[in-house]
């Protein structure tokens, strides 16, 4: 999960890493007021989950309050990368001598949390990745022992040559990766970890993303999820506890198992034509879950076909097909869909489907070949 | 012969009183799966399908001599009973439960390592090997005895190919699920390098999808270690970045872990990967015959040896058992 600049930055000051002064407004006129209340030039800053904001004109220097009130209007509202901006954070503009970033990810060849440092900050870090891979320092933490003092240092000091900055790094690094732990991140990131003209090392940005796992225990942080940045019909299928991801294409497709619901898409691009969807209805077998499914997918006006395609193992193709037959009777869908359900109590799903007379497949790829075929028929 | 598993390896259910726990460990043993016992703390003493209960794994291990335990306990107690099933000097830990944070992981894998016990999962279906034993979820009708070793990161998926495989008379040593989370306790390499060293295993199906670089990491590893023909299928090609697509592995972030980076490593080390998992089959079956061809021409002319990087292995003994068992597919076939 994502949350966004001013969360993370809580999380931030939780901790005890030193972020610039600042508050989230949704109105222009609420910016306004927070840039009065801190009395100083202010930075505007849309409030979305994705990359290159700056670039995209959704951060912008106010000098003023009013300005702050100006700028504001501009940025809320604003389409970044499909993105809608609807808030935005005023926080007070720093001044900045040096640039550097340091970030913590989940790498999952090590098994290890990584802790990434590097001079060359305030720019895409995969870029300087790519291009300038020297300016990249590593170092892979032992989840047991966790992260010491020494290492932390040696990382600052890939950073900095003034021993007090050293020190305030060396702190900021310790604390990140404490968040890190604590909130079950799997990515905690400062970029631009900045230094000001008094000296003072300050994070000026904070990115953290939450693994999904991690949230049952921490209410408070899974409470920062932004219903308003995700699509209305996934934020429908989570709290139907399916996993659901819209795409652009016409062909619905409603998938027992994360691994299958991916092949069958691919199917449906191999064979030619385009998902409409991802969509695992999980492992257990619930009718009221099918019936969800079928719901979120035809309030998608793109589709044109639905496939279902089941693999019964645990699931159980009767207890599907009496999902799918409830879902017809609810919804009299009025695009064509095709049907394959095999394995478990796969001949009384055959008999409970009679009563709607839906055609059948028999292979993955026949359900998919045939679901391309009506959506051009329709 | 098999991986991991076999006839005489003895399961201990942890979350036996469960739903899950419950029902599988009675399909387990069903299947003919030696399950000595079960652990629910506070429930021991009592049955589940005739299998005795125990209050911790400890006891449960003294009592029964279990070697190998399957975790169904939810989601905040599963990381716990890997810990329990380990100190307990259990060998060999599967762990079906979805949902475990990854940190947890990250500080549970090195003490499993450390105590010289194998993780499989979490978030796994667990593994079979037919008429053997089952260890974990998957269903037990659609696997057939035979040479064929299946590793995969998929459930539901895999079953997919097992059956494609069935169908084709192309039977199985050991079907290996390892799981769709991000850190696993036993990953692709881990079960290459078992089936390469398996000597009923004739050829290996490798089924990856998007998120991580185990695929291209099995690549290498399969370049430079293995002899039998592999042939892949990597699902997510048209997933986009960014969205985990239901595994909580399964993410394309930072514009890494694509299908089309996995399928180029793996096509560059000359592992052809499937288009659909109903075509895996053909492309073994292909390899396969290559590879009697191969060792013919390897005993014809020395010259050509040097060239062929497989050796010893004989489809021989594939193609004859091909022949011997046809009934699955026909009853399957006369049901539709």
């Amino acid at each position: 999960m994502k949350i966004h600049e001013y969360q993370a930055k809580q999380l931030f000051a939780e901790a005890g890493i030193p972020v610039s002064a600042g508050e989230v407004a949704t109105t222009p006129l609420d910016a306004m007021a927070i840039a009065e209340r801190l009395n100083k030039p202010v930075m505007v800053k849309a409030q979305v989950h994705v990359g290159g904001r700056g670039k995209a004109g959704g951060i912008k220097l106010a000098q003023n309050a009013e300005a702050a009130k100006v700028l504001s209007q501009s940025i809320l509202g604003m389409d970044i990368k499909g993105l809608k901006v609807k808030k935005v954070l005023v926080t007070v503009a720093e001044d900045i001598l040096s640039e550097s970033y340091v970030g913590i990810i989940l790498d999952r060849a090590s098994k290890k949390p990584v802790i990434m440092v590097s001079p060359a900050g305030g720019v895409d870090i995969e870029e300087v990745a790519a291009k300038t891979p020297e300016k990249i320092f590593k170092f892979y933490v032992d989840p047991v022992l966790g992260l010491k003092s020494y290492q932390a240092r040696n990382l600052a000091s890939k950073l900095y040559h003034d021993n007090t900055q050293i020190r305030q790094a060396t702190d900021i690094i310790m604390r990140l990766h404490d968040v890190f732990w604590k909130t079950d991140a799997s990515l905690a990131e400062i970029n631009p970890l900045i230094t000001n003209p008094s000296g003072k090392v300050i994070a000026l940005d904070a990115k953290i993303n939450i693994d999904d796992n991690g949230l049952y225990r921490h209410s408070e942080i899974a409470a920062m999820r932004d219903l308003d940045a995700e699509e209305p019909a996934e934020v429908e299928a989570r709290e139907a506890d399916l996993s659901y991801v819209k795409l652009e294409g016409n062909i619905g497709c409603i998938v027992n198992g994360a691994g299958l619901a991916m092949a069958t898409m691919d199917l449906v691009k191999l064979y030619g034509g385009e998902p409409a969807n991802f969509l695992d209805i999980g492992g257990s077998s619930n009718p009221q879950k099918v019936v969800t499914a079928m719901k979120i997918i035809l309030s998608d006006p793109n589709v044109q076909s639905i496939l279902i395609n089941i693999f019964g193992g645990i699931t159980r193709c009767d207890d599907v097909a009496n999902g799918i037959v409830t879902a017809f009777r609810e919804f009299k869908p009025s695009v064509p869909v095709v049907v394959r359900l095999t394995g478990t109590n796969e001949r009384m799903a055959t008999e409970i489907l009679k009563s709607i007379n839906l055609p059948f497949a028999d292979t993955i790829d026949s359900v998919v070949q045939k679901a391309i075929e009506l959506a051009g028929v329709k | 012969m098999s991986i991991f598993i076999n006839k005489k390896t003895k399961v201990l259910v942890q979350g036996i009183t469960g739903r899950d726990g419950s029902f599988h460990a009675g399909q387990m043993k069903d299947y003919g799966t030696i399950v000595v016992g079960g652990v629910t703390p506070g429930k021991g003493g009592s049955e589940v399908a005739g299998i005795p209960v125990f209050d911790t794994v400890e006891e449960a291990v003294a009592k029964t001599g279990a070697n190998t335990s399957v975790i169904y306990v939810p989601q905040a107690f599963a990381v716990d009973a890997i810990y329990e099933a380990v100190d307990a000097g259990i060998k060999l830990i599967v762990c079906i439960t979805e949902g475990i944070p990854a940190n947890d992981m990250m500080k549970v894998y090195p003490y499993v390592k450390a105590c010289g016990a194998r993780l499989i999962g979490p978030n796994s279906p667990g593994l079979i090997s037919p008429d053997e034993s089952k260890v974990g979820i998957m269903p037990g009708t659609i696997v057939k005895k035979g040479g064929v070793g299946v590793v995969s990161r998929s459930g539901t998926l895999t079953y997919e190919a097992i059956w494609a495989l069935t169908l084709a008379e192309l039977g199985q040593t050991t079907c290996i699920g390892i799981g769709g989370d991000q850190v696993i306790g036993t990953n692709f390499i881990d079960c290459l390098e078992a089936f390469e060293h398996d000597k009923l295993t004739k050829a290996i199906v490798m089924i990856g999808e998007i998120g991580g670089s185990d695929e291209e990491v099995a690549a290498e590893y399969i370049k430079k270690n293995i002899t039998k023909p592999v042939v892949a299928f990597i699902a997510g090609q048209t997933a986009p970045p960014g969205k985990r697509m239901g595994h909580a592995g399964a993410i394309i972030s930072g514009g890494s872990g694509t299908a089309a980076e996995k399928i180029a490593a793996l096509n560059k080390v000359g592992v052809p990967v499937a288009g659909s998992p109903t075509e895996i089959p053909m492309l073994l079956q292909e390899l396969l015959a290559k590879k009697t061809t191969k060792t013919v021409a390897k005993k014809a002319t020395p010259k050509t040896a040097a060239k062929v990087k497989t050796k010893k292995t004989s489809a021989k003994s594939t193609v004859k058992k091909k022949k011997s068992t046809t009934k699955t597919a026909s009853i399957r076939k006369r049901k539709k």
